[in-house]
């Protein structure tokens, strides 16, 4: 293993239907060495297998998905926007909504496992500044879902030219 | 009514762009590869830590060379990454990007009269600058032949005995051209028998391909006739925080900094905590910029030699150079044409030098996507202009 291999991995990893041609260009390579290293890799196993990424969802079958609940202490004249903001920012954070009741905010959360889910809450969610209180609902069973994202920011305007 | 405006200023020339500008206003589609600045958004963990920094309120002046912590931060990082030793007491000033960094320290050594030798093609701020402080710019070209580097006797043949400094920029803005060490030591002979002062602006430093960057205060014997400019902007993926610095002797670095309490003050408090923290933990999302960049350049220029575009494989930067000599236009009708036509913008090479005249520059700083798009537009551009040619030959 080389960087070359590397390179050829993470490029591979990123899209396996990259054209040989392509690659070698990208890896600064010959096409014929980049099918040779490709073969290499196949054979001591660096490569498992090719496989697409699914998003499960929209063919119809979930991922574990849990609700938490977050008590939150808001802040002067921001109320809960901004600890709201930053939690939005967490890619694995599905939905996050203000909530009236006991709790202050909602958030939908997805992973691959309840591990995974577990791990998230703990570590990212309930140490940050101003959460009191957490309650995390496992999703059992999926009745409607709201797919479409909320803090959609947008995007940033470059200048066309600048030096 | 008398015209205030003062002479100085009215003899700075208007921007080279300003028309392509106005084009690009009126196209929605555009694939900008006329930006100099990385399409990254700064890594998350230097905005949370530059946030923070605000909530904690952080928001007051700065020692006005900047916070010792990020000068710590920088003279440490200089040495172990370029091997150049910069005291951060006497030597390091925190600048509101390379920009202030590079007019502060021609106007700290520049006297009226002084000739002032500029490696071109380069970034745009240098000759007005040089102007600016009454001194007389001299342009050195820098030859594709070469790679666009600096050939020791193309400075030489430049040299008066009025001349006092060279300015260079490498890797360089726009070519991609980088300086090994034996460049510069060749450099480094002409800079100590002429008595020259060097002013090496190395903010892509960091994007260099091959090999590792060579930081002429390296050599011993310039050590002290150099002045080192550097910032966060093209690493970091930083533009908008404004952070650069400059590193020199304390002589220098001591009347540099009385022009900068008096025009900037200091820079952004928030902009330095970012940059602390990009020295502290942004190693990574650098590294991996880096490696994308390559990537996206290995794409590109590949895919412009193929067009028939020639372009040597610029070794830093983000920029691809490539000559549009065998379309039989000049940079400027390649440039206003590509724009209009098929909308992709890049900079003719001539706004940015002599030298850089029938060269365009394209950045690369834009995703592998857009880049096969901007290619597959420019060979039809191409095509529909060779065919053009053939009618009217015919």
């Amino acid at each position: 293993m080389d960087e070359k291999d590397r390179i050829l991995l993470h490029l591979l990893e990123e899209n396996c239907r990259t054209p040989i041609t392509e690659l070698a260009v990208l890896a600064e390579m010959s096409e014929q060495d980049v099918k040779d290293r490709i073969t290499w890799l196949e054979s001591t196993g660096v490569i498992r297998h090719y496989g697409a990424v699914i998003d499960w969802e929209r063919a119809g079958d979930g991922n574990v998905t849990s609700v938490i609940d977050l008590k939150v202490s808001p802040e002067r004249d921001f109320g809960y926007d901004r600890i709201a903001e930053r939690i939005a920012r967490f890619p694995q954070v599905r939905s996050l909504r203000l909530i009236t009741g006991v709790y202050d905010l909602q958030l939908l959360v997805t992973g691959s496992s309840m591990h995974e889910i577990a791990r998230f809450v703990a570590e990212e969610i309930a140490p940050m500044d101003r959460i009191r209180e957490t309650a995390t609902h496992i999703t059992m069973k999926t009745y409607k879902e709201n797919g479409t994202t909320f803090a959609e920011r947008e995007e940033v305007e470059r200048l066309p030219y600048s030096f | 009514m008398r015209c205030f405006v003062s002479e100085r200023a009215s003899a700075i020339p208007p921007s080279g762009i300003r028309k392509f500008f106005d084009i690009a206003q009126t196209i929605d589609d555009v694939i900008s590869l006329g930006v100099g600045e990385p399409d990254f958004v700064t890594p998350w963990c230097i905005c949370e830590a530059a946030i923070y920094s605000i909530e904690q309120g952080s928001t007051a002046y700065t020692s006005n060379k900047g916070t010792p912590q990020l000068r710590g931060a920088i003279s440490h990082y200089l040495d172990a990454r370029f091997g150049t030793a910069y005291d951060p007491e006497e030597e390091i000033i925190v600048t509101c990007g390379v920009s202030e960094a590079a007019d502060i320290a021609i106007r700290a050594v520049v006297d009226p009269g002084d000739e002032v030798l500029v490696a071109e093609p380069c970034y745009v701020s240098y000759i007005p600058c040089v102007t600016l402080a009454g001194g007389t710019p001299v342009p050195v070209p820098c030859r594709a032949e070469d790679e666009f580097r600096m050939a020791a006797d193309a400075i030489a043949e430049k040299i008066t005995p009025r001349t006092k400094i060279l300015i260079a920029n490498f890797p360089n803005n726009p070519t991609g051209g980088v300086m090994g060490e034996s460049d510069w030591r060749a450099i480094a002979d002409l800079l100590v028998d002429n008595d020259l002062l060097l002013i090496s602006d190395e903010v892509y430093a960091e994007l260099t391909y091959e090999g590792d960057h060579f930081s002429p205060a390296r050599i011993p014997e310039i050590r002290d006739r150099t002045i080192t400019l550097n910032g966060f902007s093209k690493a970091f993926a930083m533009t908008g925080w404004r952070i650069g610095y400059l590193c020199a002797p304390q002589e220098i670095t001591a009347a540099a900094l009385k022009i900068h309490q008096y025009v900037a003050l200091c820079a952004p408090v928030m902009g330095q905590v970012a940059a602390y923290e990009a020295l502290r933990i942004g190693n990574e999302e650098k590294d991996a910029m880096v490696r994308e960049y390559r990537l996206r350049r290995n794409l590109f220029v590949d895919g412009l030699n193929k067009l028939g575009l020639s372009c040597h494989l610029p070794k830093g930067a983000f920029y691809a150079f490539p000559s549009v000599e065998s379309t039989g236009m000049s940079d400027t009708e390649f440039a206003e044409a590509l724009l209009r036509e098929q909308h992709v913008a890049v900079v003719p090479g001539s706004v940015l030098g002599p030298s850089g005249a029938g060269h365009v520059r394209c950045a690369y700083a834009v995703s592998r996507d857009d880049l096969k798009e901007a290619l597959s537009r420019m060979g039809a551009f191409l095509e529909s202009h060779i065919l053009s040619e053939q009618v009217s030959q015919n």
